[in-house]
């Protein structure tokens, strides 16, 4: 069983790893077409790693370890996250538990070491958007563990893989009133934490409103590789939760090869389509205002809250 | 002091007298703290801070030994007489008491160690370290304490001791009077209200040992009264909201290793009393008990950090971040107290493991970050992070020491911190039930609650160690700055060292807390991880720091293929949107790191701003300079301290008029008086 779960665990970071930068193209084409334009094709993200990882890697005068240690943080800390969850399986690692809480506070050491790279280089540019990432991280934090408190009253635990086991046990439960005002929060909850619209524009380089951006702008080469390649599998490994959470159905359960295989391929199938539908949404949305955000990640706690109350009137 | 013998122990033998071991390690305590003072007073100035500082040490040392053998589960009782015939002194640990003495001779060493290399001018006065080994013994002997007078006596010690540390530098800052003021001020109203609160309990028990309390019902009403009143008292104590003033004015105004010890272990003391009422005078308290605590707690935590994240003085941060934390700790009791009402008793022994484990990582983050914030104002001479910056290269000992306990305060793993959160995650959700709307009602918005504290708490510590040890100094101070003395560093480090360790092993260190408060259900698995079968649910911090290793390593590998054949070259600025680096002063402040949550939370906050615009003399449309100010008071001090304040001043100027100096005027006084007695009297 051991190492059953860890061989699980391992092909998860590996296909997540390979599929991540797919995930943005994907949504970076998608938008591209329905705006008119042709569009780099959905490699262009792996053809960018190549070239970064390729060049060389510029560091400012009398910056701290943070610069140099704090890409691979970041990107072991999304890796970390996509062996936790239920991507492919909902076979568990022994002793490290897929604990929402613990899953979250291991994406909040990749949210405090960008934050931390941002600060390091002393322009202004990288504190503004530190400050501002750090701020929505705080006020994500409650709809997130409230949602998920919500999800985790069902199950009787708060193990994402108990969670979504339960859901492809009695899938009525997806379309309780419970799990929809769950499952939307957390959406929103994840649209903020991995920068997308409409809370952060991840294709803008403009002062005022940038957010990530801001904080990578002095990174170069490898760091940047790590940095962009940490924030693909981030969305893409946070993504694959939600649409295991709204479709559980191929997801394995246990491990062998034939459920793996289905599993993965399945897996693919939900990251296409969620990827195109959020860049799809994304060409309808503009950008918040910055303190418009915390309104936003009100509406998703209520939501959230909302959900909660909903589980102890509900059955 | 006189030693009663109590020979049905395992005992060591002096002659006529026999000891067990806790007894002779609380002796040896009481003539080492003897030993203490009496180096303090004598030692040449030179050599004071050397030999004053080993003797404190060798004193917390034995206290580490005494609290640890009541905490494994030896009892002792050392007795003294007194002149009133029924009242004897005594010092008798149970096992919560021992980890409380544990908790508070661990910080008192590392202070004192800290102290030896710390300590000049007016800190290392020879009533500078009277009061520092008066404080730290006074604080050691109240969990010993078996008896009210004695938990009185070791309590107004701690307050008396910890009041002079906070004046020591009063002479180079005047604001250090006001706040000695404030601290004496609250913290004699806190010993008043534990007083009264005692008082209540002694006059059912009729006694005056703790054992003896216990025959008092929490339903009751002299238990209500008993519980309010020392639930306030110890509120006070521990710097809960709506009674923290005092903490955020003393704690920076003492000297670090000082504050250092009230921050991570007297306020603690507040605690430890509030689980003496909740689970040795009066266990089984009702539901409304667990609201109040939940709800001074939850109500603390939130605010407090709330100060916290947009505060630029180092220390006052800290303090308020000290409020934070032991919001948190409240809550935890709370839910304890709320879900054991109900028979939730798995979830709420949870709660009580949590706070627990809340109480002794609070200790160990908070103990490395005061004693860290000490090396900054000690390197730099500042302690506005607004002129910090760039500490990361100059103090690299204290910046990996600060920066793991930063760590362990924002709960990331594998810290302390983490843990601790963890478990009382898991109580909330195991507590869930639709039976008790109370608790249906608490639990969610405790997490919502626990969950905002902590992502501000995140905020609030990347803020701490960003803006103070990263980017580029913001002042002369910061750009001159060394690395401090060996007995600083090794402080600092070995309380970080504690971080870690309690995050990595949390399994045994759980189970030995369990013991403490007669939790049985708490098991170890894999390496040190932390089990609650009850519950079914584990944590294994080490293998989620092995997994997360293995997951590092490709990158790590990829990274050094990639450097060997492409170096880092340093270059002024990479990009700086083609700009160049000007000056330090274009960096972002802490103030304006803090500054969009403060706009989001304005209507808590409520920070007054002032934006002073000066036109050029040539055109109105140029200006010639902006002038920016903003001031943020406690809002909880603005909006009642002052107002209470004056009206207590406007009652003053009243009364006054009742003393004109007359001697007539002042017979007629007792005169009445006297009649008035009479009337009483013959009624």
């Amino acid at each position: 069983m051991n190492w059953t779960a860890t061989a699980v665990a391992l092909l998860q970071v590996l296909v997540a790893t390979l599929v991540a930068p797919l995930v943005i193209g994907i949504t970076r084409q998608t938008r591209a077409r329905l705006e008119g334009r042709v569009g780099a094709g959905i490699l262009q993200p792996w053809r960018d790693l190549r070239k970064l990882l390729r060049k060389e890697t510029l560091q400012a005068n009398g910056v701290s370890w943070i610069s140099s240690i704090g890409p691979i943080v970041v990107m072991a800390s999304s890796l970390l996250v996509a062996a936790l969850l239920p991507l492919i399986s909902t076979v568990a690692l022994p002793f490290v538990p897929d604990d929402l809480f613990v899953v979250v506070s291991v994406l909040l050491i990749g949210t405090v070491a960008v934050a931390l790279i941002g600060l390091d280089v002393g322009s202004a540019f990288g504190g503004m958007g530190s400050s501002r990432h750090m701020m929505i991280a705080a006020l994500v934090e409650p709809t997130v563990l409230v949602a998920v408190y919500a999800l985790s009253i069902p199950a009787g635990s708060s193990l994402l893989s108990s969670i979504v086991a339960t859901r492809l046990d009695a899938p009525a439960v997806i379309l309780s009133p419970v799990s929809l005002l769950a499952v939307v929060a957390l959406f929103v909850a994840v649209l903020a934490e991995t920068g997308r619209l409409p809370v952060d524009n991840p294709s803008t380089h403009l002062e005022l409103t940038m957010v990530h951006e801001a904080m990578i702008l002095e990174s170069s080469g490898r760091d940047l590789a790590w940095l962009e390649l940490g924030s693909w599998l981030r969305l893409s490994a946070l993504l694959g939760l939600v649409a295991n959470l709204m479709i559980p159905w191929g997801l394995a359960t246990d491990a062998t090869v034939l459920a793996l295989v289905v599993g993965t391929i399945a897996l693919l199938l939900k990251l296409t389509v969620f990827a195109a539908a959020l860049g799809a949404g994304e060409v309808f949305l503009a950008k918040l205002r910055l303190f418009r955000v915390p309104e936003l990640l009100a509406g998703s706690f209520v939501l959230a809250f909302l959900a909660v109350t909903a589980s102890y009137l509900v059955t | 002091m006189s030693t009663r013998t109590r020979p049905d122990h395992r005992s060591i033998a002096f002659g006529d007298w026999t000891m067990n071991p806790v007894e002779a390690a609380l002796t040896a305590e009481l003539l080492l703290a003897a030993l203490a003072c009496a180096v303090a007073a004598v030692a040449p100035a030179s050599m004071r801070r050397y030999l004053a500082g080993i003797a404190t040490i060798a004193m917390a040392a034995s206290g580490i030994v005494a609290g640890g053998l009541a905490l494994s589960g030896h009892s002792g009782r050392l007795s003294a007489p007194t002149a009133l015939p029924t009242v004897n002194l005594t010092l008798a640990p149970d096992r919560l008491g021992g980890l409380f003495i544990v908790i508070a001779s661990a910080v008192t060493l590392l202070a004192a160690l800290y102290a030896i290399g710390y300590v000049h001018g007016a800190a290392d006065s020879r009533s500078a370290w009277l009061a520092f080994i008066l404080f730290t013994f006074g604080l050691q002997m109240v969990p010993a304490a078996g008896d009210i007078i004695t938990f009185l006596l070791a309590w107004e010690l701690m307050a008396l001791g910890s009041g002079v540390l906070v004046l020591t530098d009063h002479r180079t800052r005047p604001q250090a009077r006001s706040a000695a003021l404030w601290y004496a001020v609250m913290t004699q109203l806190s010993f008043l209200l534990i007083l009264a609160g005692f008082a209540a309990l002694a006059s059912v028990a009729g006694a005056t040992t703790f054992d003896a309390l216990v025959t008092v019902s929490p339903t009751s009403t002299t238990g209500a009264l008993a519980f309010t009143l020392l639930i306030l008292g110890f509120a006070t104590k521990a710097g809960l909201v709506p009674l923290h003033i005092w903490l955020p004015r003393a704690h920076p105004e003492a000297p670090s290793h000082a504050s250092a010890v009230m921050s991570a272990a007297m306020v603690k003391m507040g605690v430890y009393g509030t689980l003496l009422v909740v689970l040795r005078f009066m266990p089984g308290g009702p539901a409304w008990w667990g609201i109040v605590l939940l709800s001074l707690g939850g109500i603390s935590a939130v605010y407090g950090i709330l100060q916290a994240s947009v505060t630029s003085d180092v220390k006052r941060l800290l303090a308020y971040s000290t409020t934070e934390n032991i919001g948190l700790i409240f809550l935890a009791i709370g839910a304890s107290v709320l879900l054991a009402s109900y028979q939730l008793t798995a979830a709420s022994q949870a709660a009580l493991l949590a706070a627990l484990l809340l109480a002794i990582s609070h200790a160990a983050f908070k103990c490395s970050l005061f004693l860290g914030a000490g090396a900054i104002v000690a390197a730099t001479g500042e302690r506005n992070l607004d002129r910090l910056g760039g500490l990361g290269v100059r103090m690299p000992w204290t910046a990996a020491a600060f920066g793991v306990a930063a760590l362990g305060a924002a709960a990331l793993p594998v810290t302390s911190g983490f843990v601790a959160e963890w478990t009382l995650f898991q109580s909330f959700i195991h507590g869930a039930t639709r039976d008790a709307i109370s608790v249906a009602v608490a639990l969610p918005v405790a997490v919502a609650v626990v969950a905002l504290t902590a992502g501000l708490a995140l905020v609030t510590f990347v803020k701490l160690y960003g803006i103070g040890f990263l980017a580029r100094p913001r002042s002369q101070g910061a750009d001159d700055a060394h690395e401090v003395s060996h007995p600083m560093r090794w402080a600092a480090l070995i309380g970080s060292g504690a971080v870690i360790a309690l995050g990595v092993f949390p399994g045994p260190v759980a189970q030995v807390l369990a013991s403490a408060v007669g939790i049985g259900d708490v098991a170890t698995i894999g390496l040190g991880g932390l089990s609650l079968p009850s519950l079914g649910v584990l944590l294994d911090p080490m293998a989620l720091a092995i997994t997360a290793l293995v997951c590092a390593l490709p990158v790590v590998v990829v990274s050094a293929l990639s450097a060997r054949r492409h170096p880092r070259r340093a270059t002024e600025l990479p990009w700086g949107c083609g700009g160049a680096r000007v000056s330090p002063r274009m960096q972002y402040t802490a103030t304006s790191y803090a500054e969009p949550l403060m706009r989001v939370f304005d209507d808590t906050l409520r920070p007054e701003q002032d934006v002073v615009v000066t036109h050029a003399t040539e055109s109105r449309y140029l200006v010639a300079q902006v002038r920016y100010r903003q001031k943020l008071s406690d809002v909880i001090e603005v909006r009642g301290y002052r107002p209470l304040l004056e009206f207590v001043d406007r009652l003053g100027v009243v009364s006054r008029r009742l003393q004109n100096g007359s001697v007539h005027r002042y017979l007629t006084f007792s005169f009445v008086a006297l009649i008035v007695v009479l009337i009483v009297v013959s009624l």
